[in-house]
C-alpha cells in the first residue's frame, strides 16, 4: 500500500464495461466504407489469380514459405531481397507519422485492424442484444433464457467471424482454392489448423472481449503518437470556447435573449454514449481517445435537433480553441516543416524502392574461390584456379548463360558439366526460378606474369534476353 | 497469515502484515503469502507431472527405464529420422548404381548426387593423403591438375580407385616396379648423377656444370627409356610419369632425383574396392574426375 492508497484512493479501478451506442453520420459512413473495403480485401485477396507461367503459382498474393518465395502481383521476392519488406516497414512508419502530423490518430480511428474488427463485432453485438440501453438493462437484469440465447448467438457469430479471419490468413500461405478444399475435407496440413485456431482465438479475444482495453493498455502506438504529435496536428476536439457554460436548451434560449453568454453543449452525454472507449471528449485530449470521430456525428445530430451550428466537436487544435477564446484568428497549418519532412522522406524511400524494383535484375551471379588448393599448376606450366559459381535465374523459364572471365591476358574458363560453344564460352543452363552451382576452372597460360593475387571479373550473359551480370573475384598464383 | 503467527513477529503498522522477523540494516521483510492463484498453478503442475511419469519414459530401472504408456522416446524419433534418411539415400544411390559413369556425368541430377556423395567419401577416405580438395603433397598426387600417372579418364580413375596402387593382395592392382638403381647396384653413384642431370635436360632445367650429359643420355636410354620413353614423356600404361612437364610428384631438384633413382619410390594407395561399395567408388570417380583434371 502506498501513500495514495493509504489516503483512500485506490490505484486500481476495475474497468467499467463500455456499451457504445449506435450513431449515424458522415464519420460513421466513412468508417463503414473503410471497414467493408479493408475486410473485403483481406478476405478475398487470396482468391485473386495472376498468371506467372507454367512453373510458378498463379496466386496474386502468396507467401510461399516452403519454396522461399513471396509473390505480390508482378513482383516476386527471393529471401535475399527481404530488404523490400524493410523498406515497406519504413515507408509504413513514415506514412503513420505523416497521418499523425496532419490529423492525429487517423490510423487508430479508421484503419487499425483492432478498430475495424471491433467495429464489426460491436455491430454483431447490437444485432443480437440491441442498442446501448437495451444491453445495459439486460446485463443488469437477472439472466433469462432470452438473454442466454441472444448472448450465445452473438458469441457464435463472433467465433465464426474470428474463424474466417484465421481461415483467410492461412490462405495467404498456400494456394487458396486448394487449401480451402483441403480444409473442407480435413486433409490440410496441421499447421494450417493450428494457425486458424490461433487467429480465431486472438480475433475473438481482441475484438470481442478486450476491445478498447487493447488500445488503452496494450498498444504502444498511443504512447508513441503522444510523443510525436505537435500543437498544429488536428485532433478530435471539443470546442469548449463554444460549448461552455453547459446549459439546457431552454435556459440557453433565456440567457441568449438576455444577451448573456450560453454554451452550445446541452450536456446530453450523447458523445459519451457513442464512444467506443467510453470516455468523455469534453475532458480534453486524452490517451484513451482513438479519434474515431463518432462523437462528432453524435454531437452534430444533437446540434441539428436544437438548431445550433454543427461541429461543436470536430477536428481542431487546442491552440485554436484558445485563440478563439482570446478573440484571435484561428490558424491551420497542414503544410509545415514536419509534414514536409515526412512527405519528402516518404517520397525518398518510396522512390528508392520503386527504382530498385524497376532496375532489379532477374539473374544473379556469385563466385566462391576454392580454399584447397588455392591454385593448381598444370603440366604445361599454366596456372589454374577453381571456383564455385552460383547462377540465379529469377525468371519463370529456363535460361542459358554464357560464362566468360576477364582480367588477365590469355585467361580461359571452363565449367564442369556445361557444354562449351565454338568460341569456348561454357553455357550453363539454369532451370526456371531456381539457382545452379557449377564448378568453374579458370586457367592462365604459363607466360603470363602473375602477382600472388589479381582481380578478375566473371560475366554471365543470358543468351536469350541479353541480361548481363558480373562478379569480381581473385586469381591466386604461386 | 493467521493471527497467532502474526503474533510471533512484529507487525508492520502501515500494512498490518507480520514481518518475517529478519532484519537487514533496519529493513524488514513483510511475510506476504504467495498469491493463491500462483500456488494453485504450482500445485497443478505437480499433479500434471504425474501424468508425465505415466505417459513418457521417466524412471530409471536397473538396466532400462520405464517405457511410458504411449511408447514415445526421443531416441525412437532419431531412429525413425535416420531410417527415413537411409531410405531416401537408397533411392538416390539406386540411381547411381544403375547409371554408367558417363550417364552420371551427363545427367545434372545424378551428377549432383554423385558430387555430394563423392565429396563426403573423399573427405572420409582420401583427404588424409591427398589433402582436402585433392590438393596433394610430395608423394601424393594433386588430383586437380591434368597430369595423371595412371590415366585421367573416368574408367582409368575408377580402376585405380577400385584396385589401388601396389596393393599386394589385389591381383589387378596398378604396379610399376621402378628398380632401385643405386640400392640394387645397377648404377654407380656417378652414373646416377649423370642420369639425374639428363632428366633435368629433358625437363628443360639447368644442369650441373661438370655433368657428363652424354653418359647420362646413354644410361637413360638403356635403363629408363623402356618405361619413361626416350624423350621422358612417360607412359600411363605402366604408371611411368612424364618427366618433361611442369608437374612433379617427388621433386626435380638434384637431391630428390638422386634419391628417386637410387632407391626408387613406389607410393601405395589402398584398393578401395575392398572397403567401399561400388556406388561410393562411382561417386568418388565422378568427384575426382570433376576436380579439374578429368579427361
Ligand atoms: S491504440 Fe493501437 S490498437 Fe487501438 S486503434 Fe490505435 S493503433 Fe489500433
Ligand atoms: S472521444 Fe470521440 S473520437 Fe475519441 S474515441 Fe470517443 S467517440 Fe471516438
Amino acid at each position: 500500500m502506498n501513500v495514495a492508497e493509504a489516503d483512500g484512493l485506490p490505484l486500481f479501478a476495475a474497468s467499467k464495461k463500455v456499451y457504445p451506442q449506435s450513431v449515424s453520420g458522415p464519420f460513421r459512413r466513412a468508417k463503414w466504407t473503410i471497414l467493408i473495403l479493408c475486410l473485403g480485401i483481406y478476405y478475398l485477396l487470396p482468391f485473386l489469380r495472376w498468371d506467372r507461367g507454367a512453373h510458378l503459382p498463379n496466386q496474386a498474393v502468396l507467401a510461399d514459405i516452403a519454396h522461399n518465395r513471396f509473390y505480390f502481383f508482378f513482383i516476386e521476392i527471393w529471401p535475399q531481397e527481404v530488404y523490400y519488406f524493410t523498406g515497406l516497414l519504413i515507408l509504413a512508419a513514415f506514412i503513420l507519422f505523416l497521418m499523425n502530423a496532419i490529423a492525429g490518430r487517423l490510423w487508430c480511428g479508421y484503419l487499425c485492424p483492432q478498430t475495424v474488427w471491433t467495429d464489426l463485432f460491436l455491430a454483431v453485438e447490437r444485432a443480437f442484444e440491441g442498442d446501448r440501453r437495451e444491453r445495459m438493462k439486460r446485463d443488469e437484469a437477472p439472466w433469462t433464457t432470452g438473454t442466454l440465447l441472444r448472448k450465445t448467438g452473438k458469441h457464435v457469430v463472433w467465433l465464426t467471424i474470428a474463424w474466417w479471419t484465421g481461415g483467410a490468413w492461412v490462405l495467404y500461405f498456400a494456394d487458396a482454392p486448394t487449401l480451402v478444399h483441403q480444409l473442407a475435407t480435413f486433409t490440410a496440413p496441421l499447421s494450417a489448423y493450428v494457425w486458424i485456431a490461433i487467429l480465431t482465438f486472438t480475433t475473438y479475444a481482441l475484438a470481442g472481449v478486450m476491445r478498447e482495453q487493447v488500445c488503452k493498455f496494450m498498444c504502444p502506438w498511443p504512447r508513441i503518437q503522444a510523443a510525436l504529435t505537435d500543437d498544429d496536428a488536428l485532433n478530435v476536439t471539443y470546442r469548449y470556447d463554444r460549448g461552455e457554460p453547459r446549459v439546457s436548451v431552454k435556459q440557453a434560449q433565456r440567457l441568449r435573449d438576455q444577451g448573456a453568454p450560453a454554451g452550445d453543449c446541452i450536456d446530453c452525454h450523447q458523445c459519451v454514449a457513442v464512444c467506443p472507449t467510453g470516455i468523455d471528449i469534453r475532458d480534453g485530449a486524452q490517451l484513451d481517445c482513438i479519434q474515431c470521430g463518432l462523437c462528432i456525428d453524435a454531437c452534430d445530430n444533437v446540434m441539428a435537433k436544437i438548431g445550433r451550428p454543427d461541429r461543436l466537436i470536430g477536428y481542431d487544435t487546442e491552440d485554436n480553441v484558445q485563440r478563439r477564446l482570446a478573440g484571435e484568428k484561428t490558424i491551420y497549418r497542414p503544410i509545415r516543416a514536419r509534414t514536409l519532412i515526412y512527405t519528402t522522406l516518404i517520397m525518398l524511400v518510396g522512390g528508392a524502392m520503386l527504382y530498385q524494383l524497376a532496375t532489379r535484375r532477374t539473374a544473379e551471379i556469385s563466385v566462391l574461390h576454392d580454399r584447397a588448393p588455392l591454385f593448381v599448376k598444370l603440366s604445361d606450366g599454366s596456372i589454374r584456379n577453381a571456383y564455385a559459381v552460383r547462377l540465379l535465374n529469377k525468371r519463370p523459364e529456363a535460361r542459358p548463360f554464357a560464362l566468360t572471365v576477364a582480367g588477365i591476358p590469355g585467361i580461359r574458363i571452363e565449367a564442369i558439366g556445361a557444354q562449351a560453344t565454338a568460341d569456348l564460352r561454357p553455357i550453363v543452363t539454369v532451370e526456371a526460378d531456381t539457382s545452379r552451382e557449377v564448378r568453374v576452372l579458370v586457367t592462365v597460360p604459363p607466360d603470363a606474369h602473375l602477382d600472388a593475387s589479381q582481380s578478375i571479373t566473371f560475366t554471365a550473359s543470358d543468351l536469350f534476353v541479353g541480361e548481363i551480370v558480373r562478379a569480381q573475384d581473385h586469381f591466386i598464383a604461386p | 497469515m493467521d493471527q497467532t503467527h502474526k503474533g510471533d513477529h512484529e507487525v508492520d503498522h502501515v500494512t498490518g502484515t507480520a514481518t518475517t522477523g529478519h532484519e537487514w540494516d533496519g529493513i524488514r521483510e513483510l511475510n506476504t503469502p504467495l498469491p493463491r492463484w500462483w500456488l494453485n498453478i504450482f500445485y497443478a503442475t505437480i499433479i500434471w507431472s504425474f501424468g508425465y511419469w505415466i505417459v513418457y519414459p521417466a524412471w530409471p530401472l536397473i538396466s532400462t527405464t520405464t517405457k511410458g504408456v504411449i511408447g514415445y522416446a526421443t531416441r525412437l524419433d532419431v531412429e525413425t529420422d535416420l531410417s527415413a534418411l537411409r531410405a531416401f539415400r537408397a533411392t538416390q544411390t539406386q540411381g547411381l548404381a544403375e547409371a554408367s559413369l558417363e550417364q552420371i556425368k551427363a545427367d545434372p541430377s545424378l551428377f549432383r548426387i554423385a558430387m555430394a556423395q563423392g565429396k563426403a567419401a573423399f573427405g572420409d577416405n582420401c583427404a588424409a593423403c591427398h589433402g582436402v580438395g585433392g590438393a596433394g603433397s610430395k608423394g601424393y598426387p594433386n588430383l586437380n591438375d591434368d597430369d595423371w600417372l595412371w590415366g585421367g579418364s573416368l574408367a582409368a580413375i575408377q580402376t585405380t580407385l577400385q584396385h589401388g596402387i601396389r596393393v599386394a593382395t589385389d591381383s589387378e592392382t596398378r604396379v610399376s616396379p621402378m628398380p632401385a638403381f643405386g640400392r640394387d647396384g645397377i648404377l654407380k653413384r656417378d652414373e646416377i648423377n649423370a642420369v639425374a642431370n639428363h632428366v633435368r635436360v629433358l625437363a628443360g632445367l639447368p644442369t650441373e656444370p661438370k655433368a657428363d650429359l652424354a653418359k647420362g643420355r646413354a644410361l637413360f636410354e638403356q635403363n629408363c627409356a623402356a618405361c619413361h620413353g626416350p624423350a621422358g614423356k612417360g607412359n600411363q600404361e605402366v604408371g611411368a610419369p612424364n618427366l618433361t612437364d611442369a608437374i612433379t610428384l617427388y621433386g626435380m631438384d638434384m637431391a630428390s632425383l638422386t634419391e628417386t633413382i637410387t632407391n626408387s619410390r613406389g607410393g601405395v594407395m589402398p584398393a578401395w574396392g575392398a572397403r567401399l561399395d561400388a556406388t561410393t567408388i562411382k561417386a568418388l570417380t565422378v568427384y575426382v574426375h570433376s576436380l579439374g583434371g578429368g579427361q
